[in-house]
């Protein structure tokens, strides 16, 4: 077997050496009566026989590279240089240990701490950890952060965070001692969400741009949750947006939440992703997952460790701010290989590019007849309201090889009066070409 | 020099100058001292040709961004030197062996990586159409397949990201079960040895968390186990094998004595390696386990993640496994994702995670499976348990186990015994390793033992690698009784750095570059 390095003479020798006549005396501690003998699953494959196996299953789906692409309500397609695929299949990159001896992984530790700055200056806040595993996980762990420090139990959700995100909320603050006052869904994005923040308010979570592509002014939100005691979590599920939009630091924000896929990272599937986590100074203590800290060597030179790890599970067990022992490491590393790429200047482009293609395409789509657009303001994603069944509209434009937004009911599927909104994202990606599919596809579906 | 109870050094040592000379660079010929991105990039720099829209109409109300963005870019080239330095300052596994008990760090096949950039699993996104995606969801359900077969367990919850996360997943269903029944139970039991991950996990969901003291040789002893059991005890987590490298040989009495009390059996699935193929869980009484697919399943660490730790389920469990879940229906699998698609008898507790899991994760552990088969896995286990025994053969005259000398399982654990009186610490021998060219062991872990060492080659070592290592640690062992104090104490000597001041780190915490003053930019310049 091509990855097991033993011959038959080695095992032999081996187990002379041990002192035991077969391997069966090794696992002598394993109850005879509970021991396997075979298990009912296909033999051993070569790589032709699985490349095949998993092509078959691969073929069977629709790409995003070929076909006109406008999914998105919380991942996004963008396109990703080939330097950065490249850079993190190499070895001391994809193969290497969490940075817990950091003589002998400056790489990982120094990539973090650029990581962690990265995050810091985009989102606009003072510090930033070494990544969570997602957007979603990232939210829940700052409703519960927002419950150490301020010592109440109430988190407030507004109706335009992502439903899946609010589910996420919804399954673990309570379990863990918190009530969640969900607003409803917000697809106009025009919701009164000062008038539930109250002395009772732990914290008030706010995703901008929403889930529906509005652009939230998070100003008045962060005043309001200050002067009862409560902190204000922004959330962003698109990070190409802090290339455009005012980032949550400089609006009030204590804790900003996101997901990081849409840099350096492929759809997936839904995963891995990078969850992006950044917090006031005086409140790093409090917060979740790793952080990687400068420091100098044993000569003077400067070099970088794993830092405030008393937070953590391994040191406080119990008594840890969470139960977290990974990061989402070469997540991370294609977000800030990309990143680097980028530059401030090419973020800026990027996302004018994004929001140039979003404006034009809610301009046309929303020129056909029956089809409005819910948005004043969006950056590469808004909701457009059919004159039917969004997700049998959609359904009809896969037929025509166009892969047409999310509809609604996809994540809230028990809301019948949400079921004719359409969720569009438009990024980099989309050409003339395909924008006029789209509109000509959605044309004929509706005629 | 001021130490912990498991006799970690906590005060860090300083070394005496080097005896190199410097060069110009501070390089060190294929060692080059990589300055930081915010230092080396300039803001109108970039990477990426992007052509500026024509001009359009925003309609981004007044949100428009007035913060600088302040992030320096870098062009392909800068981009490419930068990293690769960086990654040369890394040990990995395709360089050396990492012999960490309880991480599995096992090869990752280059294959793995082909098949995850297949258009069809790495291009799709989660929420196109479920007729788009036929072959996404049909892997999942294979992936499901597979781990349900090698545990014995009935079902399956594939979206945990990473072991803790699978953890929390299988004592979220746990409290769900129970508050399905009507019941109140507010504690959990863990053994003194268990990774601390499983009190955390514990914790954070409301429950207390009693400790189970272990038997002299760190197994847990049921008779230790019954007389905490009451009412008021929703589950126990167990590691098996255990985090001394031994197989729980009393598992079944343990596992009949909790759900005769009306608890749940949580397995922490991190060992899995040592049994895939040799014994099934689901027939030792386990009611959830999750298995971390970056350690038995050979997913890439990737410098410290992403993982993935889907869970599997008992009968009794079964119905609880949270959104969104694979349903086998005669058409073929179904992916559930809304409690509106849910069939009486399915009663999810609730969502983990947006989307539908680390499919990444999935496809690389079912080429894994695949590539292995049923035969490969068994072989894989029993390489792995025979590798751990063979080092524990060729060590055990010189260094100490605490239970003296007897079959370990994947992982063999030995203590600080015999560095008593040589002024060595375990923290300094795991420094010398680093000069012979190792990643360190397992260190100061499991708490139980004072010093630990814990050694998990894996099945990937040959048997010229594991004779090497061997002989490499007994000449360590011999220069410490020796008294060679230097060499330990001094240790890492080669490394691209020396040990780093992690209470300096600490007490005054620098997490992003800043801007250095302008009157220090100047004297530095001077």
């Amino acid at each position: 077997m091509r990855y097991l390095p033993h011959s038959e003479a080695d095992r032999q020798a081996m187990l002379a050496a041990i002192g035991v006549g077969s391997i069966d005396d090794l696992f002598a501690d394993i109850p005879r009566d509970l021991r396997v003998h075979g298990l009912d699953l296909p033999k051993a494959a070569g790589e032709l026989s699985v490349e095949r196996t998993l092509g078959r299953l691969s073929a069977q789906n629709v790409a995003a590279s070929f076909v006109p692409f406008f999914v998105g309500a919380g991942a996004y397609k963008h396109h990703v240089p080939a330097t950065v695929d490249h850079l993190i299949q190499r070895s001391e990159f994809l193969t290497s240990y969490t940075p817990y001896q950091p003589e002998i992984t400056q790489g990982t530790l120094q990539y973090l701490f650029e990581f962690q700055t990265q995050v810091a200056h985009l989102t606009g806040m003072e510090v930033a950890n070494a990544s969570m595993y997602d957007g979603s996980t990232a939210t829940v762990e700052a409703v519960l952060m927002a419950h150490r420090i301020t010592k109440r139990s109430k988190a407030v959700l507004s109706g335009g965070l992502h439903p899946q995100y609010r589910a996420v909320v919804e399954s673990l603050s309570p379990m863990a001692g918190d009530t969640v006052d969900a607003l409803p869904a917000d697809p106009t994005g025009t919701e009164d969400i000062l008038a539930a923040i109250d002395a009772e308010t732990s914290c008030v979570v706010v995703q901008s741009p929403s889930v529906y592509g509005h652009l939230i002014d998070l100003a008045p939100i962060a005043a309001k949750a200050h002067e009862v005691g409560a902190l204000l979590v922004a959330v962003f599920t698109e990070a190409v947006s802090l290339g455009l939009v005012e980032p949550p630091g400089a609006q009030g924000a204590d804790i900003v939440v996101g997901e990081g896929q849409s840099i350096g990272n492929a759809l997936s599937f839904g995963g891995p992703y990078v969850g992006l986590f950044a917090t006031r100074q005086k409140f790093v203590r409090q917060m979740p997952g790793r952080l990687c800290g400068e420091t100098v060597d044993a000569e003077g030179r400067r070099g970088f460790v794993l830092t405030l790890s008393t937070r953590e599970q391994h040191i406080r067990r119990d008594k840890a701010t969470s139960n977290i022992c990974t990061n989402s490491g070469l997540c991370a590393l294609a977000f800030t290989i990309h990143m680097t790429l980028l530059g401030e200047t090419g973020l800026a482009r990027l996302a004018r590019i994004n929001h140039a293609n979003a404006v034009k395409l809610a301009e046309s789509l929303s020129a056909l007849p029956g089809v409005s657009l819910l948005n004043d303001s969006f950056f590469n994603e808004f909701t457009i309201r059919l004159p039917g069944d969004a997700a049998a509209i959609v359904e009809s434009l896969a037929a025509k090889g166009v892969l047409g937004g999310v509809p609604v009911s996809r994540l809230e599927p028990g809301r019948g009066e949400l079921a004719d909104l359409l969720i569009v994202a438009s990024t980099e990606v989309n050409t003339d070409e395909d924008r006029a599919a789209f509109v000509a596809a959605l044309a004929e579906v509706l005629a | 020099m001021s130490m912990n109870s498991q006799g970690r050094p906590t005060v860090a040592a300083t070394a005496a100058t080097s005896a190199i000379p410097d060069t110009f660079t501070g390089n060190r010929a294929l060692q080059i001292e990589e300055a930081l991105l915010f230092e080396v990039g300039r803001h109108d720099i970039t990477g990426v040709d992007l052509d500026e829209p024509s001009h359009f109409t925003p309609r981004l109300g007044k949100l428009a961004r007035k913060l600088p963005i302040d992030l320096p870019g870098l062009s392909e080239p800068e981009t490419m030197r930068h990293y690769v330095r960086l990654s040369q300052k890394n040990y990995a596994i395709d360089s050396g062996l990492y012999p960490l008990g309880s991480c599995t760090m096992k090869h990752n096949p280059r294959l793995n990586e082909k098949v995850a950039r297949l258009p069809g699993i790495g291009d799709v996104h989660p929420l196109q159409p479920l007729s788009t995606v036929k072959g996404a969801v049909e892997l999942m359900a294979e992936l499901g397949r597979w781990l349900i077969e090698m545990t014995g367990m009935k079902a399956v919850a594939l979206s945990p990201k990473a072991g803790a996360h699978g953890e929390l997943c299988g004592m979220m269903a746990i409290k769900a079960a129970i508050a399905a029944k009507g019941e109140t139970r507010n504690i959990v039991l863990v053994p003194e040895s268990a990774h601390g991950t499983n009190p955390a996990t514990a914790a954070l969901i409301g429950f207390k968390v009693v400790t189970v003291p272990a038997r002299a040789d760190g197994t847990v002893d049921p008779e230790a186990v019954k007389a905490l059991l009451s009412p008021d005890v929703a589950a126990i987590m167990l590691t098996n094998p255990n985090t001394c490298g031994l197989f729980e040989r009393d598992v079944v009495e343990i596992a009949a004595a909790i759900h005769a009390a009306g608890a749940y059996f949580y397995c922490d699935g991190a060992n899995f390696n040592a049994i895939v193929g040799k014994a099934k869980v689901g027939e030792l009484g386990v009611d959830a386990m999750h298995i971390n697919l970056h350690k038995t399943f050979s997913t890439p660490h990737g410098g410290g993640g992403p993982g993935a730790g889907p869970v599997v389920l008992s009968e009794r469990l079964a119905a609880f496994a949270p959104l969104p879940f694979v349903r086998m229906e005669a058409s073929g699998p179904v992916l559930v994702e809304s409690e509106e698609a849910l069939l009486p008898g399915e009663t999810p507790f609730g969502r983990m995670t947006a989307f539908h899991g680390q499919m990444g994760m999935f496809v690389r552990a079912l080429s894994y499976m695949l590539s292995h088969g049923s035969d490969g896995l068994q072989q894989a286990s029993e390489d792995a348990v025979l590798n751990a025994n063979y080092v524990r053969a060729g060590l055990r005259d010189l260094m100490s186990q605490p239970s003296g000398d007897r079959t370990c399982m994947h992982e063999v654990l030995f203590d600080d015994t015999f560095l008593e009186g040589t002024g060595v610490t375990t923290l300094d021998f795991a420094k010398a390793m680093i000069d012979e060219g190792y990643h360190p062991m397992t260190m100061y872990f499991p708490l139980v033992v004072h010093g630990a060492m814990l050694i998990e080659p894996t099945e990937s070592e040959s048997k010229a690698s594991l004779d090497l290592f061997i002989a490499t640690l007994r000449d360590l062992v011999m220069k410490a009784k020796a008294g060679d104090l230097e060499r330990f104490q001094q240790a890492p000597r080669f490394a691209p750095r020396r040990r780093l001041d992690e209470t300096r780190a600490a007490r005054a915490p620098k997490l992003k570059w800043e801007k250095p003053e302008p009157w220090v930019e100047a004297a530095a310049a001077e």
